[in-house]
């Protein structure tokens, strides 16, 4: 089985503009950079983006919003973007904010094949507004919605030709469960290693819910918080 | 005088408990990491994937790759572990967490607390706030006690959106700890020099003062 696809720009043929699409990482840590790069060529728009943050001005998601290529952005927190609050504030751009781990979970719902979960977070407030509330053991929970996304973009440190993957620090973050719940799933890995060298024990997503992987290069790996502390 | 923020830090510390597994929201809350007591050992868990949070890396071995949920550069320490964000927040909504500590835009004297949204202005969104407050067993708030314009922050009734309801335990504020109860706002200690009467005029909720209320020491 070979999933290897020549580059970016191969990985998202298919990808149409209007469609839902989940794109992994945290900040601008484990951001799919080279899928990314390759949608602003493509010039796809109108899609909806789920995804934790929304990038900065000029990089990640950020280089997306500034083509306006996305209507509706799904996030947990999009602090770090003025272009982002620009288009919010004029009505360009809708977004609907999540709690961080509801947004995980819903992810990982589609993954596991489960269509909706009973969560704490938001209980009570606004969050909870319109959602069905059950009481378990003296305590309500909401019903929320597995996603359907049409594509699932994932960056991972390293993988091979079958989509067995494994991720480096917290990188990782939304990765997995992105990558577990995309109908098509598009991995781009900064290393990919012949099919055997990963060790089986050690892979985080196995290949089953990978279609396409592709060898990434030029990662810029931005630094939103450069923190540090003298020898 | 009114705790500065790093003595807020300090004062919060003092709750860390031997084989706590703890999560520092932005702000002062991280600082409590700077003053953890001698002797007691906690794991810190940062929301984005990771347990065992070390120190800011040294100048020059910053790695994109390892960032804390307010997306600084950080290190692991020994014993440390990644996991993905699914996982993150199952192991807080499941209890495994101990304790958290965030700061607030105000808290009700029912534990209510709000942090994230301000109607009017742009909103950035409430992050892991929701799921922390939701299910953490322990929270404590750090924040002062009044906003810029000298209004209370400590409230019968949250005006602003809520985050959770009912869940904060406790608040340590530039003035002193206090108590949620059934009661309002329990005040156990005040911060040297600052006198209950004090207390009493910036605090808008129900206020009960301990009858062993003490100063705090450091």
């Amino acid at each position: 089985m070979n999933k290897v696809v020549a580059n970016a720009d191969e990985a998202i043929k298919g990808i149409e503009s209007g469609m839902t699409l989940m794109l992994g990482g945290f900040g601008l840590c484990g951001i799919p950079e080279n899928c990314i790069a390759a949608l602003v060529r493509k010039g796809v728009n109108n899609l909806t983006c789920i995804s934790n943050n929304a990038g900065v001005d000029d990089f990640g998601i950020g280089l997306m919003l500034q083509q306006k290529q996305v209507k509706k952005m799904i996030s947990s927190y999009v602090g770090e973007n003025a272009e982002f609050e620009r288009q919010l504030l004029s009505g360009e751009l809708e977004v609907e904010l999540i709690p961080q781990g509801t947004l995980a979970t819903r992810c990982m719902a589609s993954g596991y094949g489960m269509p909706a979960v009973y969560l704490l977070a938001g209980v009570g407030t606004e969050v909870a507004e319109g959602k069905e509330v059950r009481n378990f053991n003296g305590k309500d929970y909401l019903l929320e919605y597995a996603f359907d996304s049409d594509f699932a973009i994932v960056k991972a440190w390293k993988g091979d030709a079958q989509g067995n993957l494994i991720y480096k620090d917290t990188a990782r973050n939304f990765n997995p469960m992105m990558a577990m719940a995309g109908k098509i799933t598009i991995a781009e890995v900064e290393e990919l290693v012949p099919v055997g060298e990963l060790h089986p024990n050690e892979i985080h997503t196995p290949g089953i819910y990978v279609h396409r992987i592709f060898q990434g290069k030029d990662y810029e790996k931005r630094i939103e918080q450069r923190t540090t502390r003298k020898k | 005088m009114a705790l500065n923020k790093e003595q807020i830090a300090q004062r919060i510390a003092k709750e860390l408990q031997n084989g706590f597994y703890v999560n520092l929201g932005i702000g002062i809350p991280t600082l409590v990491a700077n003053y953890i007591p001698e002797g007691v050992n906690v794991v810190l868990q940062s929301e984005n994937g990771l347990l065992g949070m070390g120190p800011f890396p040294f100048e020059g071995e910053e790695d994109a790759d390892l960032i804390n949920a307010g997306k600084q550069t950080i290190t692991t320490l020994p014993g440390s572990a990644f996991f993905d964000s699914a996982m993150s927040f199952g192991m807080i909504r499941a209890g495994k967490v101990d304790l958290t500590v965030l700061g607030a835009m105000e808290v009700a004297d029912n534990g209510d607390i709000a942090n994230w949204k301000i109607p009017g202005k742009m909103v950035k969104g409430m992050g892991g706030a929701m799921d922390l407050v939701a299910a953490a067993k322990n929270i404590i708030v750090a924040m002062q006690h009044t906003n810029p314009k000298g209004e209370s922050k400590l409230l019968p009734k949250c005006s602003l959106p809520l985050t959770g309801v009912k869940c904060v335990k406790k608040v340590v504020t530039d003035l002193g700890v206090f108590d949620i109860t059934t009661d309002g706002f329990r005040c156990l200690e005040y911060a040297p020099g600052v006198t209950i009467d004090e207390i009493k005029a910036k605090t808008a909720g129900r206020l009960v003062i301990a009858d062993d209320v003490k100063e705090m020491v450091f």
